[in-house]
């Protein structure tokens, strides 16, 4: 090969710099896609549920149960349809208008004072929508457990639990799962913005019979793929900014670390999504092909072991070693220490250098695999 | 003989381990200074062996050489003196033409100090200059070839290899193409230009000659087409039909090769061969036999053993048509806008029962656009296309039904098998039962597809795509067969088995209509439209085309010169405007 010339490689980033003007698909994955999955991950990946239509049946008209049902109306977690009998809502539920029905029964009040009757009402919950179903239940009794509190100090009495827990969380303490789940959705959207970006580009060149002419050029691999590496990493890198601008201003997640560790971070990320898009497009010759490939060998695996919702230390151990070939893993760790915590080197180290190995191995496979020949 | 700047000896190239090389034991020297022709039919492995020269592919047995060095190893060494433009000419479509000079100047290591000047002489060379900012993908085919030369160009190469340059480009600019590589060798540098073009060959210094893979021919053109001296005639003076002229001297025994050339037809008779019986031939009183200069393609088809014989069993099962008197096929006005750009404007045009049209234009001249408009693929902004009396915009059902269609493209279902493509096809027209299997296995009769029945249509071989093209275009027995270059890349055998089809058809009463860049085959037509700039520029026969471009400097025009003159004169008549 010969010796590696400045000025090629400059000449084929000028190349690239052009077509990516040009070329409206480029602008589409790199400027609009971002916004567009940013915006989809940020509306329809919250985890925190309010407003659950349930029934309320208030078959008891005593004080104490106008009181605990006043209490269910008021809180934010539950749309609350107030009845007399627990029959009315039977269709209701049935057709799934209603996600449950809390009913307090004609013996609520007599209940209430006994000693071995823990909890003098009832809920039911719809099983078919499991996650709704638990959270309805848990809000029912933290709405039950504040209204005894008050209950009781209004009476003067001290509580009658005898331990008391006070849950602390640090990080993220008030538990909004959308602060902790668009930092990892930004890390899934840019794999699959990254590879799709680089994924097009070589196998462009052999459909429209460009890279035959430049192979019989002095041009070498190594310009080659360097010089369509760099642009795409610029605009790899605003697409990351546009996904953090859109996940601070519209979606207000907190953000404690500093922006240069961010483009540290990203930059190494970027250069591995970039290097798996040159893979794919190094082993196919056409672009279909590879931008099928790139969405199936990003997106999926990225989403399924990156610990963006389910969290790979909870999978069977060859399932988590397969997770650690993943660079998105790490980079959804970064990026949640980022957000949540700060410029945390200590973690962000390790998970930097497991990015690096992994962009190392795709573009060492990549020159491998792109021939100075056509056979 | 000049030097030789390449040479390559028993060179043999295989893909795969079973079936023919692509290259069988070629030897043969590339000279410096002179245009040396690669020529060849499609599959000929003409492309293989280019690639091989430019260190693309490495040989399966055999030594090459180029420039000294060895393409295997010195690859480099080689890429940095050789310029090669691969088909399709290379071009970054989505950068402009000056754009693409200053890529190419780069990755070759022009110096920056000789960029201004280098620019400037390839500029002037190919008249590109008023055209630097315009993208590459938005050049006609003729102005992207001289592009693509130029950026091959760039460092001046000591040779120059260039694949298939001229396919798709139309007759005007394939003559300026070949000025201007004609200068280059005159300049010193050697050329290897290879094309499946027979004409071409005549105007090459020197001719290797490839069929399936084997070195036919190695040599000065001329002293291959001194093989059939003497044994070209025309018969001219024909009264009634030429057609079945050439079906009868194609019958009788010692000819080899015949063709339809206007109004004549030309034989090639086989050597030591029985004078030629014109009494049999029944070509009217006035008809007479004259000696002919011969062309390269005679001598192919000779070193060949000759072509098909001059009787189609497709035509032969075909039910006569219905004599009609009215047009059959019919433009009335016809206009297509795209946007701010009429690619056609108001064209006219009445096609009679079992004649041949042909549409003929160069590239980007809105020849395209009328024929698609005329076989129901494109809505006319204005006006009526007519087939069999029944308008293409309000019954296209039923027009569709009386029409065959089969483009350059071919039109097959690449994945699906040579069987699966002919049941796909006589079902989507409507045949059924009995009458569809009895298609089916009449085509696959005429057109021999029997061993080819299983592999899908991607992997047969050029010519038998195109059978099978035809054969799926015809099954359904068409009143109007429209064909959009349909013998682009396939080789003369090949293509007079294809005439002598469409020829029995016309016998039968079907009507065609035919775009085409080879001369030879607008020959065939009864009748030809021009098509320039998006108007029909002159309409009529061959002979009558070449009559309207006749001068006292060229008393007797080819087809070709009279394509060239009529084009020539509609320019001076209507200068391009700014748009054009």
């Amino acid at each position: 090969m010969s010796a590696p010339s400045l000025r090629r490689l400059r000449a084929i980033m000028a190349k690239e710099s052009l077509q990516i003007v040009r070329d409206p698909s480029s602008i589409l994955i790199g400027l609009i896609l971002p916004v567009f999955l940013t915006l989809l991950s940020g509306y329809s990946t919250n985890l925190d549920i309010e407003h659950i239509a349930i029934g309320l049946a208030l078959e008891d008209h005593s004080p104490a149960a106008r009181d605990l049902a006043a209490s269910f109306t008021a809180t934010k977690y539950f749309d609350v349809r107030q009845g007399g009998d627990r029959r009315e809502f039977t269709d209701a539920l049935t057709r799934g208008d209603l996600y449950g029905l809390v009913v307090i029964p004609q013996t609520f009040s007599r209940d209430l004072a006994r000693a071995d009757v823990t909890v003098p009402f009832q809920v039911i919950a719809d099983g078919s929508v499991p996650n709704t179903a638990t959270f309805l239940q848990n809000y029912a009794m933290g709405v039950w457990q504040a209204w005894m509190e008050r209950r009781a100090r209004e009476r003067g009495a001290s509580a009658t639990e005898p331990v008391r827990l006070a849950p602390r969380t640090w990080y993220n303490q008030e538990l909004v799962s959308l602060n902790s789940l668009l930092p990892g959705g930004m890390a899934i959207n840019l794999t699959l913005i990254g590879a799709l970006l680089t994924a097009l580009v070589v196998a462009r060149e052999w459909e429209r019979g460009t890279m035959e002419a430049m192979l019989a050029t002095p041009v070498g691999r190594f310009e080659m793929l360097l010089g369509k590496l760099l642009p795409y990493f610029l605009l790899g890198m605003m697409a990351m900014f546009l996904c953090l601008g859109i996940t601070l201003a519209v979606f207000h997640v907190p953000f404690r670390g500093s922006t240069f560790a961010l483009a540290v971070v990203s930059s190494v990320f970027m250069l591995s999504a970039l290097g798996l898009g040159l893979l794919i497009s190094s082993l196919s010759n056409s672009q279909f092909v590879a931008s099928q490939a790139a969405i199936i060998t990003a997106f999926l695996p990225a989403y399924f072991l990156s610990g963006y919702v389910f969290e790979p230390s909870s999978m069977p151990l060859p399932v988590e070693w397969l997770s650690r070939c993943i660079a998105a893993r790490y980079y959804v760790s970064c990026l949640k220490t980022l957000f949540l915590v700060g410029d945390a080197w200590g973690l962000l180290m390790p998970n930097m250098a497991g990015m690096a190995a992994i962009a190392a191995v795709m573009f060492a496979l990549t020159l491998k695999n792109s021939s100075r020949t056509l056979s | 003989m000049n030097p030789a700047l390449a040479t390559v000896a028993a060179l043999t190239m295989r893909f795969g381990a079973s079936g023919p090389p692509a290259l069988d034991a070629l030897t043969a020297e590339i000279p410096a200074g002179m245009v040396t022709g690669l020529i060849g039919p499609d599959g000929a492995g003409k492309t293989t062996c280019i690639r091989l020269l430019a260190g693309l592919l490495h040989p399966t047995r055999g030594t090459l050489t180029v420039l000294g060095r060895d393409p295997v190893t010195q690859a480099d060494a080689i890429h940095a003196r050789i310029g090669y433009m691969p088909q399709k000419f290379g071009l970054y479509e989505d950068l402009s033409v000056i754009e693409n000079l200053r890529l190419y100047a780069a990755v070759r290591n022009l110096p920056d100090a000789d960029r201004a000047a280098t620019f400037a002489r390839l500029l002037g060379f190919t008249g590109l200059a008023p055209f630097t900012t315009r993208l590459a993908g938005r050049l006609s085919g003729g102005m992207k070839q001289k592009l693509g030369l130029a950026c091959a160009m760039i460092r001046r190469p000591e040779l120059l290899l260039l694949d298939e340059p001229s396919v798709g480009v139309d007759p005007i600019s394939r003559r300026e193409l070949w000025r201007m590589v004609r200068a280059l060798a005159d300049d010193g540098i050697g050329v290897l230009w290879s094309t499946s073009y027979l004409d071409e060959a005549e105007a090459c210094d020197h001719v290797l000659l490839l069929a399936a893979g084997h070195l036919l021919f190695d040599g000065a053109p001329g002293a291959l087409t001194s093989r059939v001296d003497g044994r070209v005639f025309q018969v001219r003076g024909i009264a009634g039909n030429r057609r079945a002229v050439l079906r009868r001297a194609l019958g009788q025994k010692g000819i080899l090769d015949g063709v339809i050339q206007g109004r004549h037809v030309r034989l090639v008779a086989a050597k030591d061969a029985p004078p030629i019986d014109l009494e049999a031939l029944k070509a009217g009183p006035e008809a007479a036999l004259v000696a002919v200069p011969p062309r390269f393609e005679d001598a192919f088809l000779d070193i060949l053993g000759g072509g098909p014989g001059g009787v189609s069993a497709l035509a032969r099962q075909m039910e006569p048509k219905t004599p009609r008197r009215t047009a059959v096929v019919e433009a009335r006005n016809l206009t297509k806008r795209f946007g701010a750009f009429t690619a056609a404007r108001d064209i006219s045009f009445a096609i009679r029962q079992g004649e041949i049209f042909g549409l003929l234009g160069p590239n980007g001249a809105g020849k395209s656009t009328t024929f698609k408009m005329m076989c129901g693929l494109l809505k006319p902004s204005a006006g009526q296309a007519l087939v069999d009396g029944l308008a293409l915009g309000k019954s296209p059902g039923a027009a569709r039904a009386r029409i065959g269609y089969m483009s350059q493209k071919f039109s097959l279902y690449g994945t699906l098998s040579c069987r699966q493509n002919l049941e796909f096809f006589s079902g989507i027209y409507g045949l059924a039962g009995a009458r569809r299997k009895a298609a089916i296995e009449g085509m696959i009769d005429i057109f021999a597809l029997g061993p080819h029945l299983a592999a899908s249509a991607d992997t047969l071989p050029l010519g038998f795509k195109q059978r099978l093209a035809l054969a799926c275009a015809v099954m359904h027995e068409p009143a109007v067969l429209f064909l959009d270059e349909p013998t682009s890349g396939v080789d003369p055998i090949t293509r007079r088995e294809f005439w002598t089809h469409i020829n029995g058809m016309v016998e039968r009463g079907v009507t065609i209509m035919i775009t085409t860049h080879f001369m030879d085959e607008a020959e065939y037509c009864d009748r030809i439209a021009l098509v320039y700039r998006g108007a029909v520029i002159a309409i009529g026969s061959p002979d009558a085309l070449k009559d309207e471009a006749r001068t006292p400097e060229t008393p007797d025009p080819s087809l070709e010169e009279a394509f060239i003159a009529l084009v020539a004169r509609s320019d001076r008549e209507e200068p391009p405007g700014a748009a054009a």
